[in-house]
């Protein structure tokens, strides 16, 4: 983990009507780092992860990311940040009229065009057999269980090489041994690529095993930031309420 | 003095508004490169080719049955030999193109729509956008562009369908051959009942993609949202449908 942060998040301001949801937020995440937010249900974590995607517009603040300012970006050049910037979507979002193959190909052929169907191919099998799911490549999404989905959904996110993934409550809706082996994967993932990670989540589980550093998400700010440990030696009682 | 305006009035024009503006993005977007031809053409294929069964199967009965309700009246009259001219234009004008878009909007409308507002729900939209895709360029412009051209083919080949219904009809009462059938029904035809009839057709197939693209692409989370939005889809494009053929029945009157 180096010292240079790949995402700079300053001063984040957003609201929904009356619903304050983000304020003053600030956060970095390092380069190499795997970076949790924790907080509770409905306290804008999602909404937080969409505004670094550029999928949600925040009122206020500036989102550095890889270096170039995401709010003054038009949406070509927004594209070519997400080339870099992965996103596992909660809901997984694989597309249900396309087999596998097509959904790993979607945005291959999207975000680059000079390649050709043998080196598609190798890309869609290799970003399967990370997952450890190559036999499943001209399967139907409704075909698949669960954790097979979040696996495809994941291999998805890999194809392009992401140099940061942000994942989006990563492990909700699995049971306790595929959320350890998703959770186990996403180390595996971050080791073999050198990725730079943003976790939400409200999994103490995955929180555990997966962080580097933990960013506490209350009342719309960065409340703690910290290791694992260090929060957990935390006698705050607003922190104390995760840990205990 | 205010005015206070109900709410469902209010909705209604808020509605309306935001309809408008979906299709004026349609237009801004569908106008401009990236094209998305290879799923308009897929789009094509399941709006048009996947709705000709139901939608000739259905033009076959209303022929049929048209031509058999008007037979006893006809014969009583002693004008029977007029029935394939009165069939001919009363589906040419009208029948067709209405009944038609009537069940092209419930049978692809509602795929349309059930589909978006699924994509929707299930962040599917989200994800073709940080694809590096536009979302409604690829989904909305590909999809109304297919209904609007689909619709008016599908509505040729269900009023030569219907009109083969009518001349089954016509051949249980007494025998005729397809040639005079089609022959008396040409003869009556002119060109101001079938141009303008087949252009109403692409502002109806516009209307029906338009309407469900719209409240597939912004039903609200859950799946009861999609099902609301899906209920009123169908409310709305019938009325719009209904609505059209009146202005173009109008102008018709005015040009002819």
């Amino acid at each position: 983990m180096s010292s240079e942060a790949v995402i700079q998040i300053k001063g984040l301001y957003k609201s929904f009507g009356a619903n304050e949801v983000l304020k003053n937020f600030n956060l970095d995440l390092l380069r190499g780092e795997s970076l949790v937010v924790l907080g509770k249900s409905g306290s804008g974590k999602s909404v937080l992860i969409k505004c670094i995607i550029g999928l949600i517009k925040p009122d206020r603040g500036d989102i550095t990311v890889l270096g170039q300012d995401l709010l003054s970006l038009d949406h070509e050049e927004l594209d070519q940040i997400r080339q870099k910037v992965g996103f596992l979507f909660q809901s997984n979002a694989l597309y249900d009229s396309m087999t596998v193959r097509d959904n790993l190909e979607f945005p291959l052929r999207r975000h680059t065009i000079n390649l050709s169907q043998p080196e598609v191919d190798d890309m869609v099998m290799d970003a399967l057999n990370n997952v450890g799911l190559g036999h499943t490549v001209d399967m139907m999404p409704a075909e698949l269980s669960g954790g097979m989905r979040k696996r495809i959904a994941l291999a998805r996110t890999l194809i392009l090489r992401p140099e940061i993934i942000l994942y989006d409550e990563p492990t909700t809706g699995l049971d306790p041994i595929t959320s350890l082996e998703i959770i186990t994967l996403m180390n595996v993932i971050q080791e073999k690529y050198q990725t730079s990670s943003i976790i939400i989540t409200h999994d103490m589980k995955c929180v555990k095993i997966a962080s580097d550093r933990v960013a506490m998400l209350i009342d719309g700010t960065c409340y703690a930031l910290g290791t694992y440990d260090e929060l957990n030696a935390s006698t705050d009682g607003k922190v104390r309420a995760f840990f205990d | 003095m205010t005015i206070k305006i109900p709410d469902a009035t209010r909705e209604f024009l808020n509605d309306a508004g935001e309809l408008s503006r979906f299709a004026g993005r349609f237009f801004y977007e569908g106008l401009r490169p990236r094209y998305e031809v290879r799923e308009f053409v897929r789009q094509c294929y399941v709006v048009g080719y996947k709705s000709l069964p139901l939608v000739g199967l259905t033009a076959f009965i209303m022929g049929l049955v048209l031509t058999m309700q008007l037979q006893p009246t006809m014969v009583y009259y002693g004008v029977e030999s007029q029935i394939p001219a009165m069939v001919g234009i009363s589906i040419v004008r009208e029948i067709g193109p209405i009944l038609t878009a009537l069940i092209f909007a419930g049978k692809i409308g509602s795929s349309i729509g059930a589909e978006l507002g699924s994509m929707k729900v299930t962040e599917q939209i989200d994800a073709m956008e940080v694809s590096g895709t536009n979302p409604f360029k690829y989904l909305v412009v590909t999809r109304a562009f297919a209904t609007m051209l689909m619709l008016p083919v599908l509505v040729v080949i269900a009023d030569a369908i219907s009109l083969y219904g009518s001349f089954l009809g016509v051949n249980i009462y007494e025998k005729t051959s397809l040639l005079l059938f089609f022959r008396k029904v040409f003869e009556n035809l002119e060109y101001i009942d079938v141009v303008p009839a087949v252009i109403k057709t692409f502002f109806f197939g516009f209307a029906v993609g338009i309407i469900w693209c719209y409240k597939g692409y912004y039903s609200s989370k859950g799946t009861e949202g999609v099902g609301r939005s899906a209920n009123s889809a169908v409310v709305v494009s019938s009325v719009v449908i209904f609505i059209l053929d009146l202005i173009a029945v109008q102008i018709t009157d005015i040009l002819t």
